[in-house]
């Protein structure tokens, strides 16, 4: 095959993959979101929004995404910049922080389940110190307060991971001439990281944010496995609609909202931390 | 699969190249280069990074086609047709030693590759391998060589080919100076006995004057010159030429014509080329001058001892010229001094044109 | 190092050996104790998961706990045994391998592409493969559902596949581009002069060099199949993945099979991450440029 076809050839199996599996279905639930018995309407859009839960549900994803990204951020950076400077025992330290990346959402909740549950071990463990006489109901209705901690925690604990990784790659790329550089110019500890890791580390910042927030507005298991329906999110609103109401026009509506905040926060993101021309390592 | 894998001696392999040029978008790499090397002759292509000489080598190794042009080995036009089909062997700047294979096998690949009989196989890479002093190394992987070791491995994979023509891509450049000086002459005689045509590219001014049987010049993607080392280091045909050879390189100073065949530099009355008219510059090489009492004015600015001599930086005229002297000479900076050129080795270029001037 | 520091003589001002100052040493302490409780703050919920699986289903539910396993296989017994849940767990198996073979497939030509090539449009393709990462794909499930009732492929362990496949792809591309990026393009052209055309090039070389880095990122599609939940639950109905089985049973399924199924979730996870440790790292490393 001629050279410049080959490029062209390698790429093509990934291109009508995700043309059939990611454009085309994204056509469809446009078309979902947007059709009704009459031709093109908002129908389905007034109808989800409107819908008594879409506010509880929507702040309820904004106010996860609020709380959790940020401790995510600044815990995956003090994690990364610690591993850079360790010597002894680096990789055993990076695969203990590292394993929840390969632990599915579900598997977290139920794993803050057994720690947030009325038997759990946290009321074990209350119970035992005397702080609290019996049991408490932690994820019960009367604490929303608690429920919404428990899913918070569980996030944080399941998805800082994937952060560090691109973090640590990030900082792997950074020549240690930099700090070195900078260690001469007399930049102390804390302003080295300042002016020299966060800048260089834009790109990776980047990513990890996008990837992170994304993420965030697709919580979905963690939220069903420690409030049940007493947490809505989006997501699980888009299952109800799918399932419980069998309504496919409200459930694509949506996932259409999603999708657009998803996208707006990505553009937020790319601006906000983008990298001048030429600036790159 | 390959016929002509077994080199015969007669078998001529000499190299044509015909109107070469090469654009990467809108930059033109090469410019309708050509060249003709003949069977046997160790060429090298001579440049500053950036002037096309890997492009130049990588169009005849087929990793690269040219956008216009043809390429003829041993009488057989090859630019259509893949590497491995042009009768060729390569050695890589950064050696390009298989990781995953042990000496033995890197060697032994390209043979293994066209299918030739293990037995043959062995001879032919103990014969290279001890060729290249590497046979005590042959079970080992390139990660536990050192570079210098891996260099032998790369050019003992070339040899082991038995190619018509081997083409070198800096080959030197990344190994330590003593160690680069202890392979350019091992190299220089493994080839000359191996009597295959050679391709050797490089920045390096010394290594291309001492490895050489030619050297092409590049610049800007065309070859300047091309022409034994001793013709192009004493008869430079640009002034390009006589700037980027010689350390330090050759020193030009204005003349004006001063009368049929005279000329005036700084001063003094010099013969030079009688067509000209127009002003010209004179050149010097720095070891061609001595103190006198005739000859250029100079005012020692800079002097550098460098052992074998002096290197003493002056201003004549109000240019800065170099002048490599006798190291007994005590001289100072402000001393006033008159620098007597070797009159059969000054030249003359056109400032207009850069060319040389007879 | 060694050499100059033993052949120099012994500096004159060399310090008395005084004791680190408490500053540094306090700042060492607190070093350590950060990167301990980090480390336990992963650990602890994992240990409390394992002794609740290793406990029989009667002490899953007692209270107060106890904070050390029984080593009791009730509880993963009753797992096993529970109606349909084997079969949630082969399906899982089966959609993951899918997935792992699917996107190495497709995805490892155009990572190679990437890294290889300089073709018009690379640039539009790359930064295409990255934004898809930026849209939920899981959303995706819905309208394929209907596609995948009139094709026959709905609840199915392909057609969960595919859409899992379409997760893990821009993955595979980005990290076999990156991994393709680290093996020289030198090797592979000192194998094209030594007699190998293109494609033997590619599996006499660098197959053999990307092959540890090509079976890491198959892991971690399997993974990305393993894990999600929402297709999942989407588009399986009778071949319910174990993801989308523990789900549909939260409400009503006792503490104890919750607990189990969980681990059996988690093991293949820690195993996984184990195998690819080595390039986790620097399968980002280029990735996220």
């Amino acid at each position: 095959m001629s050279p410049r076809l080959l490029p062209y050839a390698l790429i093509l199996p990934v291109t009508l993959f995700l043309c059939v599996f990611f454009l085309y279905p994204f056509i469809l639930v446009s078309q979902q979101a947007f059709g009704s018995a009459d031709g093109w309407s908002l129908e389905h859009f007034r109808d989800v929004v409107s819908y008594w839960k879409f506010p509880i549900s929507m702040q309820n994803t904004l106010l996860l995404a609020a709380a959790v990204v940020p401790v995510q951020l600044a815990l995956s950076l003090l994690m990364a910049t610690m591993v850079t400077r360790m010597q002894k025992g680096r990789d055993l330290v990076l695969y203990v922080w590292t394993i929840p990346l390969g632990i599915s959402d579900l598997a977290a909740g139920i794993i803050w389940l057994a720690i947030f549950e009325q038997s759990g071990f946290l009321n074990s463990m209350m119970v035992g110190i005397g702080a609290i006489d019996s049991p408490m109901p932690f994820l019960s209705y009367q604490n929303p307060g608690i429920i919404f901690l428990a899913i918070a925690l569980a996030e944080i604990w399941r998805a800082t991971a994937i952060m560090l990784v691109i973090l640590v790659a990030g900082i792997g790329l950074i020549p240690k001439e930099y700090y070195e550089a900078a260690e001469v110019f007399g930049a102390s500890p804390w302003q080295r990281f300042l002016r020299v890791t966060l800048p260089l580390l834009r790109p990776s910042l980047q990513t990890a944010l996008i990837l992170r927030v994304v993420l965030a507005f697709e919580v979905f298991a963690v939220v069903v496995a420690l409030g049940g329906s007493q947490f809505p999110v989006l997501m699980s609103e888009i299952y109800a609609y799918q399932f419980d109401l069998q309504n496919s026009g409200a459930a694509a509506a949506l996932a259409l909202i999603v999708l657009a905040i998803s996208i707006v926060f990505t553009l937020v993101i790319l601006r906000a931390l983008r990298v001048p021309k030429g600036a790159t390592i | 699969m390959r016929g002509d894998l077994q080199k015969d001696t007669n078998d001529m392999a000499e190299i044509q190249i015909k109107n070469v040029a090469k654009t990467f978008g809108a930059y033109q790499a090469l410019h309708s280069i050509d060249l003709a090397i003949a069977d046997q002759e160790f060429m090298v292509l001579l440049g500053a990074s950036g002037c096309g000489k890997t492009t130049l080598l990588r169009i005849i190794a087929g990793l690269e086609t040219a956008s216009i042009g043809e390429v003829w080995i041993g009488g057989r036009r090859v630019d259509h047709l893949a590497p491995k089909d042009r009768g060729i062997a390569m050695v890589f700047q950064n050696y390009a030693v298989f990781p995953h294979l042990t000496v033995f096998e890197n060697i032994g690949f390209g043979l293994r590759m066209a299918k030739m009989p293990n037995d043959e196989v062995k001879r032919r890479v103990e014969r290279t391998a001890s060729l290249m002093h590497i046979e005590q190394l042959l079970k080992r992987y390139s990660g536990e060589l050192s570079g210098g070791q891996r260099q032998r491995v790369a050019v003992a994979r070339a040899l082991a080919m038995e190619p018509d023509v081997i083409l070198m891509d800096e080959p030197l450049s990344n190994l330590d100076a003593l160690l680069r000086l202890e392979m350019r002459a091992e190299l220089k005689g493994v080839l000359a006995e191996s009597k295959t045509t050679a391709i050797y590219v490089t920045h390096d001014q010394v290594e291309a004057m001492s490895l050489a049987d030619r050297i092409s010049v590049m610049h800007q993607g065309r070859i300047i010159q091309a022409a034994s080392p001793i013709e192009v280091y004493r008869n430079p045909a640009a002034q390009f030429v006589a700037g980027f050879l010689g350390n330090p390189p050759m020193n030009f100073l204005r003349a004006e014509k001063a009368g049929d065949g005279k000329w005036n530099v700084a001063g003094e009355t010099v013969d030079g080329p009688r067509g000209a008219e127009a002003p010209l510059q004179f050149a010097i090489r720095p070891e061609d001058m001595q103190i006198a009492d005739q000859g250029l004015p100079a005012q020692v600015r800079l002097v550098e001892p460098l052992g074998a001599h002096l290197l003493v930086t002056c201003d004549v005229d109000g240019t800065m010229l170099r002048a490599v002297l006798d190291s007994d000479l005590s001289l100072k900076a402000g001393d006033h001094i008159k620098l007597a050129p070797q009159p059969d080795r000054v030249r003359w270029f056109d400032p207009e044109t850069t060319k040389a001037v007879a | 190092m060694t050499h100059a520091s033993m052949a120099a003589p012994a500096p004159k001002t060399e310090p008395n050996p005084t004791p680190v100052t408490p500053v540094r040493n306090s700042g060492r302490y607190l070093y350590a104790a950060t990167v301990i409780l980090l480390c336990a703050w992963v650990l602890v919920p994992l240990y409390f998961l394992l002794v609740n699986t290793l406990s029989s289903p009667e002490q899953v539910s007692t209270f107060p706990k106890s904070f050390i396993p029984e080593f009791d296989l009730g509880s993963l017994q009753f797992f096993a045994g529970f109606q349909g849940i084997l079969n949630a767990l082969k399906n899982s198996i089966i959609v993951a391998s899918m997935t792992m073979v699917m996107s190495i497939l497709f995805g490892a030509p155009a990572g190679y592409a990437l890294s290889r090539f300089e073709f018009r449009g690379k640039e539009t393709f790359r930064v295409l493969i990255l934004l898809t990462r930026a849209f939920p794909l899981p959303l995706l499930a819905l309208p394929l559902a209907v596609l995948f009732i009139r094709t026959g492929l709905d609840d199915t362990t392909f057609g969960l596949a595919l859409v899992h496949t379409t997760l893990a792809l821009p993955f595979a591309v980005l990290i076999t581009f990156s991994l393709f990026s680290g093996i020289p393009v030198e090797l592979e052209e000192a194998a094209w002069t030594l007699g190998c055309t293109r494609f033997t090039a590619f599996t006499k070389v660098v197959l053999p060099l990307i092959l540890p880095g090509i079976t890491a990122s198959a892991i971690f599609a399997f993974v990305i199949s393993w894990n999600e939940v929402f297709a999942a639950a989407v588009l399986t109905i009778e071949n319910r993945t174990l993801t989308a089985f523990l789900l549909q049973t939260l409400g009503e399924a006792p503490l104890h099979l919750k607990f189990a199924g969980g681990f059996i979730l988690v093991v293949p996870a820690l195993i996984f991450i184990f195998a690819v440790r080595k390039y986790l790292f620097s399968m980002w490393g280029i990735a996220n440029r």
